[in-house]
């Protein structure tokens, strides 16, 4: 696929980007309201092309399980999901990111708790970010505000699962999942030969020659002592993260006096929301959050510095606010506003909170 | 003639395969695994394949089953192993893939990934050793705890009205058009043993050839768990297990073994009661 300007769904771009990345494997069961991932690839049948191997599962256990596997021979794997779907696979998660193997994640959110609804939401910050599986551990976590960056993020998280390795969760909603926008293709990037992954993921099982020690992939240690240096390293690898890897936008902030925080679709609504306060001579910035782990919890904290005051607009009944106001320290107000159960709001309904809560 | 006088490389009649580790296995003794462990590192060694091999362990006793093995090793979440296998072989065609599973993980927990994998007709090798409890956790009740028998949470023996039946899902596997050679084995005695590694020659040889899943059950003992000397656990096996896990080879080449009756794999459910 050359670099091309198409229009599409965000659920096909990230099979597309899948394709075109150089991703050896996808795993993955039908779940509403991501099925067209899969049904993508199906499409596209990418074995015939790339050579990607393409597979059903039974469950989003297995599914997960299935990344596990293969992307413990130092491939490049991914699985997609939403919600309750990602629930099951929060073993895994835990499994991959204990046992350090690289792979591609992707959440398209619905509505919960329970099977909840088909429609989009944001209430998956919480297992998203604060390790939705047992144990101290982190998933690094995009979250794409359109087609575009559905597509481009699955690119960036390649380069960052291989280079912490670590899971990388894609952390969209049904909202971005289901739109089609326009989208401009990359230059696909082939798999990688058998020497580049050798040299990629030389600690992978992938047959041990005469040359090696066998290698073993597991999160397994029995002795206590050792597992509490291996928790130290995988916390120094977070602290690496938070120190290099924050990614964020910042639209309209040198100048505001309050500042709308918002990731994915609800930073789109909340773009519009900024244009109409500026009309009405409010002074409203947007700090649009791209990695919600790591947080840019400083460069947060330096625009909250300025401002009057930060109101947080997310799909959930308010699981981001919690990260703001540890950011901020609570030292200007941080309100919620959140429309949930798979409820979009509207740019009115934003700006009318905005005025209510923080501009008063 | 001091013993010192006949270790010499000319005398040597058996050594360790270089497909095991130097690590001491942390196996109780009288246990199947290390036995197991054995022919199937054997196997790897014969067929030349240590270098082409991947390995996934399960969660139970031979969860440390990747220290053992000097070939690559996945260590799966419990009864996950098909899954893993799954990924690795479809990605990596050229390996020869297998994993090493005890009943609980392989038929409780891992049921679903157990089947599925078979009828996909999975090209990988399963290793099933069954001493009818969860032997790592102490003794607690497996799916294939037969009727009557004691464990940590059946005190009063396995009963059908509270606890259900014995899972057989060997026969059950049989039964799916994926799996290409079901056979059961054990490892108590030397013919035994021998016949036991001719069967996990044979299914590593399929998958080389690309036949399909192939599954090798070794009915094995589980001393510590089952409160006996390893001779007397062996005996109790023999008297008690085999009878509801007949030793063989249930499917051969695709087909339902000769002499295996399609009731038995179907219908019968193993209520032969013990008592321990």
């Amino acid at each position: 696929m050359a670099k091309d300007l198409k229009l599409m769904k965000g659920n096909e771009a990230i099979a597309r980007a899948m394709i075109a990345s150089g991703c050896d494997g996808y795993f993955g069961y039908p779940i509403t309201p991501q099925s067209e991932v899969m049904e993508t690839l199906m499409a596209e049948k990418p074995w015939e092309t790339t050579g990607m191997v393409v597979l059903q599962a039974e469950s989003e256990v297995a599914s997960i399980n299935m990344v596990y596997g293969g992307a413990a021979t130092g491939k490049k794997v991914a699985t997609s999901s939403s919600s309750p779907g990602i629930s099951l696979m929060q073993e895994g998660m835990t499994y991959l990111a204990g046992a350090e193997i690289p792979c591609v994640v992707v959440n398209v959110m619905r509505g919960g708790p329970g099977l909840g609804t088909i429609q989009p939401s944001q209430s998956d910050y919480f297992q998203s970010t604060k390790g939705g599986g047992h144990g101290d551990y982190q998933l690094y976590t995009l979250a794409p505000a359109s087609v575009q960056e559905m597509y481009d993020f699955v690119f960036d998280a390649w380069d960052i699962a291989f280079k912490y390795r670590n899971p990388v969760l894609i952390l969209s909603d049904g909202a971005i999942g289901q739109c089609m926008e326009k989208l401009y293709t990359r230059d696909d990037v082939p798999r990688w030969t058998e020497e580049e992954r050798r040299a990629n993921a030389p600690w992978a099982t992938w047959g041990k020659p005469a040359t090696r020690n066998h290698n073993i992939v597991t999160s397994l240690e029995l002795d206590s002592a050792k597992q509490e240096i291996f928790n130290h390293k995988l916390q120094a690898k977070y602290a690496e993260m938070k120190e290099k890897e924050v990614r964020y936008e910042m639209l309209n902030c040198e100048d505001a006096e309050y500042i709308i925080v918002a990731y994915g679709s609800s930073s789109r609504i909340a773009m519009k929301a900024m244009q109409m306060a500026r009309e009405k001579g409010i002074k409203v910035g947007l700090f649009r959050l791209i990695t919600l782990f790591p947080f840019p919890t400083k460069q947060l904290a330096e625009v909250a510095a300025k401002v009057k005051g930060i109101l947080c607009v997310e799909m959930s009944a308010g699981q981001m606010i919690e990260d703001v106001k540890l950011a901020t320290e609570c030292k200007v107000p941080v309100e919620h506003f959140g429309r949930f159960g798979g409820i979009i709001p509207t740019p009115g309904e934003v700006l009318k909170a905005l005025e209510e809560k923080i501009v008063k | 003639m001091a013993n010192l006088d006949i270790v010499k490389p000319e005398n040597l009649v058996y050594q360790r395969t270089k497909v095991l580790t130097d690590a001491t296995m942390h196996y109780c003794p009288g246990c199947g695994h290390g036995t197991t462990h054995r022919c199937v590192a054997e196997v790897i060694e014969e067929l030349g394949i240590q270098d082409k091999t991947v390995g996934v362990a399960p969660v139970g006793c031979s969860v440390l089953a990747y220290n053992y093995f000097d070939v690559d090793f996945q260590e799966a979440a419990h009864g996950r192993a098909p899954a893993l296998a799954t990924a690795v072989k479809r990605l990596n065609p050229e390996l020869s893939v297998f994993t090493y599973q005890g009943d609980g993980d392989l038929a409780a927990i891992g049921t679903a990934e157990t089947i599925h994998a078979a009828n996909r007709g999975e090209n990988i090798t399963m290793i099933f050793v069954n001493n009818g409890i969860y032997g790592m956790t102490g003794g607690q009740m497996a799916p294939t705890t037969l009727v009557g028998m004691r464990s940590a949470t059946t005190p009063y023996g396995r009963c059908v009205e509270r606890n259900g039946y014995p899972l057989r899902i060997t026969e059950l596997l049989a039964t799916l058009p994926g799996t290409y050679y079901v056979t059961r084995q054990s490892v108590h005695t030397p013919a035994a043993v021998r016949k036991a590694k001719a069967a996990i020659k044979k299914a590593f040889e399929f998958q080389q050839q690309g036949k399909g899943l192939c599954f090798v059950e070794i009915v094995s003992n589980c001393n510590s768990g089952w409160k006996m000397t390893p001779v007397q656990a062996n005996k109790w096996m023999e008297e008690n297990m085999f009878p509801n896990y007949p030793i063989g080879d249930i499917k051969v080449d695709g087909k339902i073994a000769e002499g295996i009756d399609v009731n038995r794999l179907v219908l019968d459910h193993a209520l032969e009661v013990v008592t321990k």
